[in-house]
């Protein structure tokens, strides 16, 4: 029997980061060195989902023998000689360096659909990608299916965007459908520009064919025979491989005229975003690909019936677009048996921030939070107490650490004033501070406006102003009820959802932690101490040594004091810098 | 330069494309956009400059000034300030002969930036030089080294 | 047709008329900056914000299109917090120089300020602060003022095809530019002027002369060619001190530059008011343009009878001596079709030459 032995080698950037190659020349040569038949693989060379997400712990090794599979982690390459000769040779793993069970739980609840074949499938080779069940669906459907059977499987299946809005997929095909024109167009919507989001950047580098198809379906549905792929430019490595695979798409011939005999024909292109993160909009992508500056046109009319060119337009995000072959693979009922009620199947978070185990996760919709992060994500890091969880980024809000029972789905999230969004999860623990957050955010979205309303233009920049002078000590009685009054304005009279939804996380962490900006107002103190400006640095005498080291770091030279005597700052010349606080070796430095 | 220029506009008359795109492919060339290649591109296209300059000025990626060769970036920080940023950066203004409202030397060899903090508060003041950084620097030590750039013979 | 309702008022109404345009069409106040009939709507002001039946958000009146049976609110406490926030919002950014601005009294901002009692105290913060004045020498800039409706993009691309400006840089820093931000060179015939909305774009030559409601306004056409434009003279101490247009015009409150900025030749003193018949011979005579030759040592003042007759025997004496086509006629494209038709008539018929022409056609 021959030894089927398959050694897998992250090699994602964070696995290169960690120093991946390395650890797979290593792997190489050891082998080599010891004549085993055994296959290294470059795992994972489609980045974090490849390594299926556990980059914190890479470098992670995985090793196949006869259909069992076992994972290393913090892998180094003076550790390779004795795995391989223990676990390949010896048939006995290396314990100690194995994973530890939080990474079994890190999967246990997760459901993969989307990102099932990322990592599996080789991102660069369409025959890997055919072989595991690819193109089988568009071809069913192209030979045997009319539209509206399609819209009515995507119907059924209750997908929803997954790119923030949530607006049914199904129905915004039969719109594009329904709506007059003989020439209509399909764009991947793949701009992704929330911070701490990175799912569709995944799955375009772990799956790019994933997404022609589901493209290659959703213009067979609604009678498009061009589509756009909108990239952002920062992704060289996505924009590569899905150049790539459209190539491969073409000479197969499932791109181009008459796809698989057919009267269909269907081409993609793709245009590279040039920085803008209004672009995710719907109208100011369409503007964008036209060539023009990004500024989102009011609504209606809707892109489904004048979009793109004045054409009817589907804009799809491309996570929408990456389940469609699934859904049509294993029929609606399968999907929607994930999920709630209204939210159904799956969604890709992004889970990062203070907790253990960070990366991309796939979960069913109407999962709790607290299983996210006490089971998926293994708790919170260090000894500090969770104090809350953002989702949606810079258009999304907090659910306060007292809220874990909550089922995270399009619904519940709106009620609770957050949002599911495209997927960012950042954990935030006591050392956060809450009006901190909030101008972060702010901060983001107002250099990302366009500009082109007044209550965006000008609405979010004052929202920063109140807010960074509450952070520095400066905040007036009053303040917190005029950001609520400009945040209730900004979100309703804005014209598209970049402004709609700026002031969800000033209002959603005022609704939760109110005394946080009370304090921050009244008593000019921050309880996260983060806010510099806020904080007051003193020498405790009794533990001061009078060693000097304080004095040395200041750069203001607001320390003084003779030598092993208690030493003092000065709070008018101190600038908070906290250099002293670092220096002090014996605690001496008091932070308030 | 005008060569390259018309390369683009070729590829562009061939392929169809758009204003983005053009810009994109300009500055890929060559690093930035330069306001010829706006006024040639709008006389050949017929596409009025204004609509080029609205769309360069939109996308961060657009550059519309060459960025020096080599890179000097003080820090303004709070403690950098009270330590005598403000005078490092003059000093350093003179000695590049830096126009005013410009960051960028007229021979194209240094780009003075300043930015809000570089977080290394305790070697105030702080200076980068191509990504180097020197702290508890002065105008003086960091004008030797402009001098000493300046004498390198070019590598590449 | 279609039918709607608005404020509860039934209506029918143009079925491609959008909201804005079927309650101006029946006296329905909505409060706009940034829209303008003659233009492409931008919906970017948001004070036209209404409540439709049947939408989760308000939507902007300006750019949505009727629907059978729509049932409109252009007025509710909600609605009008929003447009008082819009005006707190453009007025926090906005130099409050209303006193020596050439707007006041004409600017919608003003107005709607006035009309919502609106100051900008609450939210008062950084204001764009643009110190380089534009060159030019028609058209003031004073982009502090602007409040980027777009108005005067659309106005130069739209009506002149010039686009000589468009939207430049984005959010807080957007403003209104030329290519590299260069001194304004373009056509100057002012069409930015007259739809902007407020201080922001004015007249060089108006500063400080007299603003609207010092001045006497005169309708009038304007003079410079047979298009025949009508404008309205704005006059103080008998002098004309800025030419505007009316939108409810022929022309649509469009003109070019020299009709809104060539109007100072009206009080030159270089100005012909009355006949001049030459008194000096045409041979060795230094040209009038010289240096030192003053025009009473060429011309002397006469009637109309008088230098009419002269003309009149001067024709009849060529004719006679030369022959009719010895004489020719040239006519300017200042006059109006009906007095060139007449002048190509007289040269035809009385003077009896085809010798006419028209100096539109060099």
């Amino acid at each position: 029997m021959k030894d089927n032995t398959v050694v897998r080698v992250c090699m994602g950037p964070a696995g290169i980061a960690a120093g991946g190659k390395a650890v797979l020349e290593a792997f190489r040569e050891t082998l080599a060195d010891r004549n085993i038949d055994a296959e290294v693989k470059e795992h994972c060379s489609s980045h974090q989902v490849g390594c299926l997400g556990l980059c914190a712990r890479d470098v992670l090794v995985e090793i196949g023998r006869n259909g069992s599979k076992t994972s290393y982690q913090y892998v180094k390459p003076d550790m390779v000689g004795r795995i391989v000769a223990e676990h390949i040779v010896g048939g006995t793993p290396v314990k100690e360096w194995l994973v530890d069970e939080t990474f079994d739980t890190f999967y246990r609840k997760q459901v993969k659909i989307v990102l099932a074949d990322c990592g599996r499938v080789d991102p660069e080779d369409i025959d890997s990608y055919i072989a595991a069940g690819g193109y089988e669906p568009t071809r069913e459907v192209l030979m045997t299916w009319i539209p509206d059977d399609v819209i009515e499987e995507i119907r059924m299946s209750g997908i929803r965007g997954r790119g923030g809005a949530g607006f049914p997929t199904g129905l915004k095909w039969e719109l594009a459908r329904r709506s007059k024109g003989d020439v209509k167009y399909v764009i991947c919507n793949a701009d992704e520009g929330d911070p701490g989001a990175f799912m569709d950047r995944a799955v375009i580098e772990g799956n790019p064919h994933s997404v022609i198809e589901g493209m290659l379906i959703g213009a067979f549905a609604i009678g498009a025979n061009k589509g756009y792929v909108y990239i952002r430019a920062e992704y060289p490595l996505a924009v590569e491989r899905l150049k790539l695979a459209i190539k491969q798409a073409y000479e197969r011939r499932f791109l181009g005229r008459a796809i698989f005999n057919t009267q269909f024909s269907f081409d993609i292109e793709i245009r590279l975003g040039a920085g803008a993160f209004v672009c995710g909009e719907e109208t100011a992508l369409i503007a964008s690909i036209e060539g023009e500056r990004g500024m989102p046109r009011s609504k209606p009319p809707f892109p489904v019936n004048r979009g793109l060119w004045q054409r009817p337009t589907v804009i799809n995000n491309v996570e929408t677009l990456a389940n469609v072959p699934y859904i049509i693979r294993k029929g609606w009922a399968w999907y929607a048996s994930y999920g709630t009620e209204k939210s159904k199947g799956t969604k890709v978070f992004a889970l990062t921030g203070k907790i253990r185990n960070q990366g991309l996760i796939e979960v069913p919709m109407g999962i709790t939070l607290g299983e996210i992060i006490h089971e998926i994500g293994g708790g919170i890091e260090g000894n500090r107490a969770l104090k809350a969880v953002q989702t949606g980024g810079p258009s999304g809000g907090c659910i306060p650490a007292g809220m874990l029972d909550l089922n995270v789905d399009y619904e519940s999230l709106a009620k609770a004033g957050s949002i599911v969004g495209s997927g960012g999860m950042i954990v935030l623990d006591e050392d956060n501070c809450m009006v901190n957050m909030a101008k972060y955010f702010i901060q983001f979205t107002q250099a990302e406006s366009c500009g082109k309303c007044v209550p965006c233009r000008v609405g979010t920049k004052r929202l920063l102003e109140i807010l960074t002078r509450i952070t520095e000590g400066q905040g007036k009685e009053g303040d917190i009820e005029r950001l609520e009054r400009l945040s209730r304005g900004v979100k309703t009279a804005s014209l598209c959802g970049l402004g709609q939804t700026a002031p969800n996380p000033v209002l959603s962490n005022l609704r939760y932690f109110r005394e946080e900006f009370e304090t921050h107002i009244r008593d000019k103190k921050c309880p996260a101490k983060v806010c510099k400006k806020l904080l007051r640095y003193s020498i405790l005498e009794e533990y001061c040594k009078g060693c000097g080291a304080c004095m040395k770091a200041c750069p203001a030279d607001a320390i003084s004091g003779d030598k092993k005597k208690p030493h003092r700052i000065n709070p008018d010349r101190c600038i908070r810098c906290g250099a002293c606080f670092e220096a002090c070796k014996f605690k001496s430095v008091a932070r308030d | 330069m005008i060569e390259e220029l018309e390369n683009i506009l070729e590829r562009y008359r061939k392929k169809g494309g758009n204003i983005i795109a053009l810009l994109q492919d300009t500055q890929e060339s060559l690093g930035y956009i330069p306001r010829m290649a706006v006024r040639f591109f709008s006389e050949e296209l017929g596409i009025a400059a204004s609509r080029f300059y609205g769309v360069a000025t939109f996308y961060s990626q657009f550059r519309l000034k060459p960025v020096g060769r080599h890179k000097i970036t003080a820090c303004c920080g709070t403690a950098c300030h009270v330590r005598g940023a403000e005078k490092i950066i003059g000093g350093l203004r003179k000695e590049l002969a830096l126009p005013a409202g410009e960051d960028t030397t007229p021979d194209g060899e240094f780009t003075l930036e300043e930015v809000a903090c570089l977080g290394t508060c305790s070697f105030a003041p702080v200076v980068m030089v191509d990504g180097g950084v020197r702290g508890k620097t002065s105008a003086d030590v960091i004008v030797k080294e402009i001098k000493a750039i300046r004498k390198k013979p070019d590598e590449g | 047709m279609v039918r709607i309702n608005i404020d509860g008022k039934e209506l029918q109404v143009p079925a491609q008329s959008t909201i804005l345009e079927a309650a101006k069409n029946n006296d329905i106040f909505i409060p706009t900056l940034c829209h303008h009939p003659k233009l492409t709507p931008f919906g970017g002001c948001r004070l036209c914000l209404v409540e439709v039946k049947g939408f989760l958000k308000p939507v902007t009146a300006c750019t949505t299109t009727v629907g059978e049976g729509m049932e409109v609110v252009t007025s509710s406490p909600e609605i009008e917090e929003l447009r008082r926030l819009v005006l707190e919002l453009i007025l926090s950014d906005h130099p409050n120089d209303c006193m020596v601005c050439e707007k006041t009294g004409s600017c919608a901002l003003q107005e709607l300020a006035y009309m919502y009692g609106v100051r900008e105290a609450e939210y008062a913060g950084e204001r764009r602060n643009y110190e380089t004045r534009d060159g030019n020498p028609f058209i003031e800039r004073d982009l502090e003022k602007c409040i980027l409706c777009g108005r005067c993009v659309k106005a130069c691309d739209e009506i002149q095809g010039v686009e000589a400006i468009d939207f430049g840089y984005r959010g807080f820093r957007a403003k209104i530019c030329t290519s590299y931000e260069e001194d304004l060179d373009c056509e100057f015939c002012g069409q930015c002027v007259a739809v902007c909305p407020t201080g922001a774009l004015t007249g060089k030559l108006w500063k400080l002369k007299g603003r609207p409601g010092t001045t006497k306004e005169i309708d009038t056409v304007c003079p410079y060619c047979g298009i025949g434009c009508n404008i309205t003279a704005h006059v103080k101490k008998n002098e004309i001190v800025r030419i505007t247009s009316a939108e409810d015009t022929w022309n649509e409150g469009w003109l070019c530059v020299k009709g809104r900025f060539g109007y100072q030749f009206v009080s030159s003193p270089d100005r012909l008011v009355r006949p001049l018949i030459r008194t000096a011979p045409k041979s060795g005579m230094p040209s009038l343009g010289r240096k030192g030759i003053k025009w009473g040592e060429v011309f002397r003042e006469a009637s109309w009878e008088e230098a009419l007759d002269l003309i009149a025997s001067r024709i009849r004496e060529i004719k006679e001596t030369h022959g009719a086509d010895a004489l020719a006629g040239l006519s300017s494209a200042r006059c109006t079709n009906e007095e060139n038709y007449v002048f190509q008539k007289f040269m035809r018929a009385a003077v009896g030459t085809n010798n006419v022409d028209h100096c539109a056609r060099l």
